[in-house]
């Protein structure tokens, strides 16, 4: 398929005279091309996210959000390489080329667009800012936590975010960073910590994994900042951020118009102007972005909508979709129109 | 035998014959190369970043910090101080636990070094199995291991009160402190003050006792300087005493003085794994010394401790300081693992800067250039010793 997709491309080239149209135009999808794989940067480690199954498989949210664009470039859900980095490597390997893009449970701040040389093409999962305490502590508040130890992951936003919340409320704290996640989660289940701080979601990860113990620990209701975690790419490659970005949004309009992994054959035969542009049966919508006019159907073909996602990777650790649902579902996630 | 003879001086002929020209052409290959190479990575680099967008220079170290840090030797606040004063700490913090890590790799591993070398089986027979497995562990399982260890003792709230005021938990040592009044500066100067003079007495003692065999006694003078003076300025203030005794409050110690687990984990860790190649270091100094010196030495009737210190230890000072110069560096370089189990130290700082300004470039090389300033101390510190130490030729 892929060595197809890149005949095709070299045809085109050769036999078009307005060959910038039929080549991506983007170095980073070029590269990708040539190479037959996307290689996608992800934690490695964070349920819900991405972490690997018994087999080995990478699987999550953010995993699955790197498929799909696998799906839309290549045609191949399966030629995605993950790459897995720390908080505090992530940046680092996103700048060097080392990877195309990250999802990396990466939240999207000014400070991050405007001196990293990336930015954000998407939200893949609005989150924020929680923590989770001992049951035994009988914390009910964050406002009681006060001189409390706060185990937190350097380098994120975080930790910034709860020094922010602590001095606003004119609370002291004394921080334990590891960057290691296994040990910064053990020195807080250990007791080193008296709370353990990320995003809620993480939070709700973590307490799931302790299985029959989850209940000895509380998710403060408190949540002290919008942290909205998505798709990094470099600067300078505007096609390859299109292609990141539309990929997210598709997802969104399948699953607004009830396309599923299952169902995405019937919705060939569709009659609806905006689901035949989707599928890529009128508009050339691939072509505009530089890929394949069957980019949109490759991805939810292979990785189904953005609401099965969810469904697959966030469901069993019992988060609910609350702000994540569509707009007209009363959630955040909303795409503009594919036309 | 006729004398020698200097060769006939000679200008420098612009010949690739002339040895001397040969060299100083090669010399500008060599530095051109090295120029060149330096320029195309900075230039390249330089260039890359800012196509990139990157942002590049150190202007954010004036910026606020808002990163927050666990322990600090000097005040320290995120949400008012700047990364500049985080990287100030950062450093300090690295200094802090190379200090104590040296001298305890020192004392640890002098001891061990000696007591290997005993007559006493069991002793000798500890010490040696000690060095093999504290050197056979790699460092970064020993600072998990100790750190596992430390966070294995009881919480803050159930905390172990070993000595009065003293409690133990896996949030590390609280230790009651002194609370520090004027008095205490002043009688602190004036015993420093003190050392001084019976130093200086000391030296005048040896000097006369080299000149008529007859030491005149220093031991006044020494408990005068040492203890009336002090004392006496310290009661003069009103003999001011007050312990500043840590309480337990909800989620912490409040007021005393505090060594925190991480840290504690990091300097056993260290000091055990670098205690034991010291070891080895001393015992192979000791065993520099030729026997005939303990024989010569026993045969003037000198006690075993005494040669050992005043004859066999200084000979061995020789083989001993440069390897154990290393060794230094060792901790020094390796007290950056502290990454591993979360003590603030230099490198754990300076990442979590360079990733929330971006500027990995910066950062990196403001880690290399502080530890090469550290590390190049403390060689030319050790230089120095080894030379003051050297045998003098003759």
């Amino acid at each position: 398929m892929n060595r197809l997709f890149a005949g095709a491309l070299a045809a085109g080239a050769l036999l078009t005279a307005t060959a910038a149209f039929a080549q991506s135009g983007s170095a980073t999808i070029d590269a990708i091309v040539k190479r037959g794989e996307l290689n996608c940067g992800v934690a490695g480690n964070s349920p819900m996210f991405s972490l690997p199954d018994s087999q080995g498989v990478m699987r999550g949210l953010d995993a699955d959000s790197c498929r799909a664009i696998a799906a839309a470039i290549l045609g191949d859900a399966k030629k995605t390489k993950f790459i897995p980095t720390t908080a505090q490597n992530r940046f680092t390997a996103l700048q060097s080329g080392e990877v195309d893009l990250l999802y990396r449970s990466t939240t999207w701040t000014l400070g991050r667009e405007g001196n990293l040389g990336a930015m954000f093409a998407s939200v893949n999962f609005y989150d924020g800012t929680g923590f989770l305490v001992k049951a035994s502590l009988k914390v009910k508040s964050a406002k009681e936590l006060d001189g409390a130890t706060v185990c937190v992951a350097p380098g994120t936003s975080t930790e910034l975010a709860v020094a922010d919340y602590f001095r606003v409320h004119k609370m002291k704290f004394t921080p334990v960073l590891i960057q290691d996640l296994s040990e910064l989660q053990n020195a807080y289940l250990s007791g080193r910590c008296d709370t353990y701080s990320t995003d809620s979601s993480g939070l709700a990860g973590f307490r799931f994994q302790q299985g029959p113990k989850a209940v000895e620990h509380i998710l403060l209701p408190d949540i002290i900042s919008k942290e909205p975690l998505g798709a990094m790419v470099r600067k300078g490659d505007d096609k390859f951020f299109d292609i990141v970005r539309w990929t997210y949004f598709a997802t969104l309009i399948a699953e607004e118009y009830g396309i599923t992994q299952a169902n995405v054959d019937e919705a060939l035969k569709s009659t609806v102007p905006e689901i035949r542009r989707l599928m890529g049966l009128e508009g050339d919508m691939g072509k505009a972005l530089g890929v394949d006019n069957k980019w949109a159907y490759n991805a939810i073909k292979q990785t189904g909508n953005f609401g099965e996602g969810w469904d697959r990777n966030v469901t069993p650790y019992g988060v609910p979709r609350g702000i994540n649902n569509l707009w007209n579902n009363g959630g955040l996630q909303y795409a503009p129109p594919m036309r | 035998m006729s004398s020698p003879r200097d060769a006939p001086r000679k200008g420098m002929q612009l010949s690739w014959a002339d040895p001397k020209f040969r060299a100083i052409i090669w010399q500008i290959v060599i530095l051109g190369i090295i120029g060149g190479t330096i320029w195309y990575l900075v230039a390249n680099t330089s260039a890359n970043l800012a196509q990139r967008r990157i942002a590049t220079g150190f202007e954010f170290m004036g910026r606020t910090a808002g990163i927050p840090i666990g322990e600090h030797l000097i005040a320290y606040d995120p949400s008012i101080n700047t990364y500049g004063r985080a990287f100030v700490i950062g450093i300090l913090n690295t200094l802090q636990v190379t200090i104590i890590g040296v001298v305890l790799v020192t004392l640890l591993g002098t001891f061990v070094g000696i007591a290997s070398l005993s007559g006493n089986w069991l002793l000798s027979r500890l010490c040696r199995t000690y060095v093999e497995i504290m050197r056979d562990i790699p460092l970064l399982l020993h600072l998990l291991f100790w750190y596992t260890m430390v966070l294995g003792l009881p919480i803050l709230r159930e905390a172990i009160e070993v000595l009065p005021g003293v409690h133990i938990s896996n949030n590390g040592v609280k230790v009651p402190l002194l609370d520090w009044q004027p008095a205490h500066s002043w009688a602190s100067l004036a015993f420093i003050v003190g050392l001084v003079l019976v130093g200086i007495a000391r030296r005048r003692a040896t000097r006369i006792q080299n000149a008529t065999g007859d030491r005149p006694k220093v031991w006044p003078l020494a408990i005068a300087a040492l203890i009336l003076v002090p004392a006496i300025i310290w009661l003069g203030f009103g003999a001011p005493f007050h312990m500043d005794i840590p309480v337990k409050g909800r989620f912490r110690f409040e007021g005393g003085g505090a060594v925190s687990g991480e840290m504690i984990a990091l300097l056993i860790g260290l000091v055990l794994y670098h205690s034991a190649y010291a070891a080895e270091i001393v015992r192979s100094g000791i065993t520099s010394v030729v026997s005939g010196q303990w024989e010569a030495a026993g045969a003037l009737g000198l006690h075993r401790p005494t040669v050992l210190r005043k004859i066999v230890l200084p000979q061995a000072l020789r083989v001993i300081i440069p390897p154990m110069t290393s060794t230094y560096l060792g901790v020094a370089k390796n007290s950056s693992l502290a990454v591993a189990i979360g003590y603030p130290d230099l490198v754990a700082i300076v990442n979590t800067m360079l990733n929330q300004t971006g500027q990995a470039i910066e950062g990196i090389a403001l880690i290399m250039g502080v530890y090469l300033t550290i590390s190049l101390t403390i060689s030319l510190f050790m230089n120095w010793y080894n030379a003051r130490m050297a045998l003098v030729e003759r």
